[in-house]
């Protein structure tokens, strides 16, 4: 009963199912929230003017504690996963909308030229340019999200076992088995660096015209104000 | 919207604003877990940013260290130096140091390393030594990226510094983990919006440090 | 002057950031839940048909008393499900009233001062029928264990020592040194009846200040072994009493009431023979059997499941 692997009965999940449990927690809001964010960074590249203020919010959204929000919104939606995953989702648009705007503002104007004189329309032309020219810099920001989304579901913990892995930290002190803690720890980071590394391959696969190897433009700026992200 | 409400409610409530459990005592506290987080993580950030940027090597490794301290989670780490250290200050740091120290480091390194070479070169021609290069050189036109790898670290440590209250110490995260046992939004609202406006002065004051520090030559470019 | 103006400008400006960020998630829970049919978490708060679900708060023993009925519904034949680990009786009436959960481990006395902090608690029988009063009308008690566990202000030994405390001295005992004390507890001690405002109403007592801590856990009996507070709310089962010697005052005017355990349950969710077999579990629970359960999960840690079911066996239960 004091194992590495002994996880507590009153989490009722194996550890596989406290991964599974962590993966879909911590993946599903990055999803949601890149298929918001598209047609958002759309509109900022489109009106400029928008851009601004869109960033400006974002930041503040991103300043407020996860727990926080987690708490206000166990009003609405119970305790449940969901009340864990529209945080997670929240705060990964506010990673990724900067990304693709500055991806797909920086392909060059000739290069958008040449499509329309080949007659692409707006959506081909979006579609088949300025979203593969923009993909190193839209997975840099997808990066970012997924590895602070991993990190972050930890925190539901504290609204009552809806913290996957986390769970195990809130067991771990409850019980007084550090053992648990280091567990929880060591799976997310590893959880972490293998989304990571995966998201890694899969720029490789989209961008094969880039040379094995080089690190995407995006990757190489400053970090924007609202990257990297951690258990608020 | 009832959110207004709560924050308004928080606000007025004169109960709020003094003792041990005020919201300038809260506030102050906040301030000081950030600042000394800050100041350990640029310590260690900072010095080895600028050499490993001066001296153009272990760029990789350093990427590979940014990206494994970036895996670990905070709130797993709050836990953990708490179950191994027992309470206080300490515990609380580790995540935080760790949280802010790859911004710093990693932004730094770019940027030192982003500096037109042409300069360095004149500068090497001109009989300077490395160091003089590095602090008179280099450093200067590197200071606006230094500068914003230094405010996203701190920004991401005012907002995560609120975990502290979980392990019984102060700050502003204090009113949002009572606000969530005493099924009290209004102090969890309350709480929430202390720790953006304390986000939104931190911006504040890296713009400001910008304008004094960044020479006017550089901010042009 | 300045302050305030700022202050206020401020606020509205971050009032309208939070709203933003409320509507933002409200569009996202759209989102959320369309591209996660396969299981929609939403459907996973109303309980499922003829499904038991025993509930639990954030402490080691509620877990174990929130096995121990599960297990019992459970050997009777009854479909159980558990929700632990969800936070504070002010959490868990809220989501015992809409259904989410049908079973909770409770103590009576701290349950009618949550629910009615004037009351008066002067017997055990007398508190059930007051709660009974107060509750909702979807909810009733089951029959009261004997066995109790009470709050309780205890001071650590080191305190007991420098002020002349004993185990017979009481609250009203600490009145003179309690402005050099600091107290912990819960976060929701600070403002329960049975906390610093009973405390303060009912012993006039004024603490020097309050830290918070955890439900008679882990952190606060750190925290008063390692005198970081001097004083603090812990359970009367709590293994580590003894342990670290801490000296527990005397409560002649009942602020802590009476704590039985207790099942509070959801009426509609719990047919005719779950009610019996909690009953038969509150007249198989004493104090001494619950220190003894405690100690097995908080000292020996063993896992409260196990603890739970070897238990109901030997008490010829399941």
């Amino acid at each position: 009963m004091n194992g590495f692997f002994d996880i507590p009965s009153d989490l009722q999940h194996s550890w596989a199912g406290l991964i599974g449990l962590h993966l879909r927690e911590s993946l599903l809001p990055v999803a949601a929230g890149l298929l918001l964010a598209l047609p958002l960074a759309q509109l900022c590249v489109r009106f400029r003017w928008l851009y601004p203020p869109v960033l400006g919010l974002t930041t503040v959204l991103y300043a407020i504690p996860s727990l926080a929000f987690f708490v206000v919104l166990i009003d609405y939606t119970g305790q449940t996963e969901l009340t864990v995953m529209i945080p997670l989702a929240v705060y990964s648009l506010v990673v990724l909308v900067p990304a693709i705007v500055d991806g797909v503002r920086s392909v060059p104007q000739e290069t958008l030229a040449a499509a329309t004189a080949m007659g692409f329309g707006p959506v081909r032309r979006y579609l088949q340019v300025q979203l593969p020219i923009a993909t190193p810099a839209i997975v840099a920001g997808l990066r970012v999200a997924v590895v602070s989304s991993i990190s972050l579901v930890s925190v539901g913990a504290l609204i009552g076992n809806q913290g996957a892995l986390g769970n195990l930290l809130a067991a771990a002190q409850k019980y007084d088995r550090p053992e648990l803690a280091v567990n929880a720890v060591l799976t997310m980071a590893a959880l972490a660096i293998v989304c990571d590394a995966l998201l890694v391959g899969l720029r490789v696969l989209l961008t094969p015209w880039m040379p094995r190897g080089a690190r995407p433009k995006a990757a190489a700026r400053p970090e924007p104000l609202t990257a990297k992200g951690a258990a608020r | 919207m009832n959110v207004l409400n709560f924050v308004n409610a928080f606000f007025s409530d004169s109960a709020h604003w003094h003792g041990y459990d005020g919201i300038p005592q809260r506030f102050w506290e906040h301030v000081q877990y950030s600042l000394l987080a800050l100041a350990v993580a640029a310590a260690i950030g900072l010095p080895v940013g600028l050499l490993t940027g001066h001296t153009g090597r272990g760029g990789n490794a350093l990427a590979l260290i940014a990206n494994a301290a970036r895996a670990l989670p905070s709130f797993g780490l709050l836990v953990l130096a708490v179950l191994l250290i027992g309470f206080g200050l300490l515990p609380v740091m580790i995540p935080l140091v760790v949280l802010a120290v790859p911004p710093i480091l990693v932004t730094t390194y770019e940027a030192v390393r982003s500096v037109d070479p042409s300069p360095v070169d004149a500068a090497r021609g001109m009989g300077m030594r490395e160091s003089r290069i590095l602090f008179q050189v280099e450093l200067p036109v590197a200071l606006p990226l230094v500068l914003s790898g230094l405010r996203s670290a701190a920004i991401q440590i005012v907002s995560t510094a609120t975990i502290a209250a979980y392990v019984s110490l102060g700050g502003l995260g204090r009113y949002i983990v009572d606000g969530l046992y005493q099924r009290d939004y209004e102090k969890v609202v309350g709480g929430a919006t202390l720790v953006a406006v304390l986000a939104l002065l931190t911006l504040a004051v890296f713009w400001a440090a910008g304008r004094l520090a960044v020479s006017p030559g550089v901010r042009r470019r | 002057m300045t302050s305030t103006a700022k202050s206020s400008r401020s606020r509205t400006r971050h009032t309208g950031a939070v709203a933003v960020a409320l509507t933002a998630a409200a569009a996202l829970l759209a989102g959320c839940s369309s591209d996660d049919t396969s299981d929609n978490p939403l459907d996973g708060e109303k309980a499922e048909a003829g499904t038991v679900v025993v509930g639990s708060n954030n402490f080691a023993e509620s877990t174990l008393l929130a096995d121990i009925y599960g297990e019992a519904l459970r050997a009777k034949g009854l479909k159980v499900g558990y929700k632990h680990n969800i936070g504070s009786r002010e959490t868990t009436y809220g989501l015992m009233k809409n259904g989410s959960i049908t079973v909770l481990p409770e103590y009576n006395g701290s349950l009618l001062a949550y629910l009615d902090p004037e009351a008066e608690q002067t017997s055990a029988d007398a508190v059930n029928e007051a709660v009974k009063a107060k509750l909702d009308k979807k909810l009733t008690l089951l029959e009261s264990s004997p066995a109790e566990d009470k709050d309780s202000v205890s001071v650590n030994a080191e305190t007991a020592k420098k002020y002349g405390l004993t185990a017979s001295s009481t609250l009203a005992d600490l009145k003179d040194a309690a402005p050099e004390l600091v107290i912990g507890g819960s976060p929701e001690f600070q403002t329960r009846q049975q906390g610093l405002k009973g405390l303060e109403t009912v012993y006039g007592l004024k603490f020097k200040s309050f830290k918070a801590l955890d439900a008679g856990g882990p952190l606060t009996q750190a925290a008063l072994t390692r005198n970081e507070v001097q004083a603090a709310d812990i359970f009367t089962t709590d293994p580590t009493i003894v342990k670290e010697k801490f000296v527990v005052l005397k409560d002649p005017e009942n602020l802590f009431g009476f704590a039985n355990v207790t099942p509070l349950v959801h009426k509609d969710g719990l047919p005719k023979e779950g009610v019996d077999a909690l009953n038969a579990v509150s007249a198989a629970l004493d104090t001494e059997t619950l220190l003894d359960l405690d100690a097995q999960v908080q000292l020996e840690k063993k896992d409260p499941l196990d603890v739970a079911k070897a238990w109901l066996k030997s008490a010829g239960l399941a």
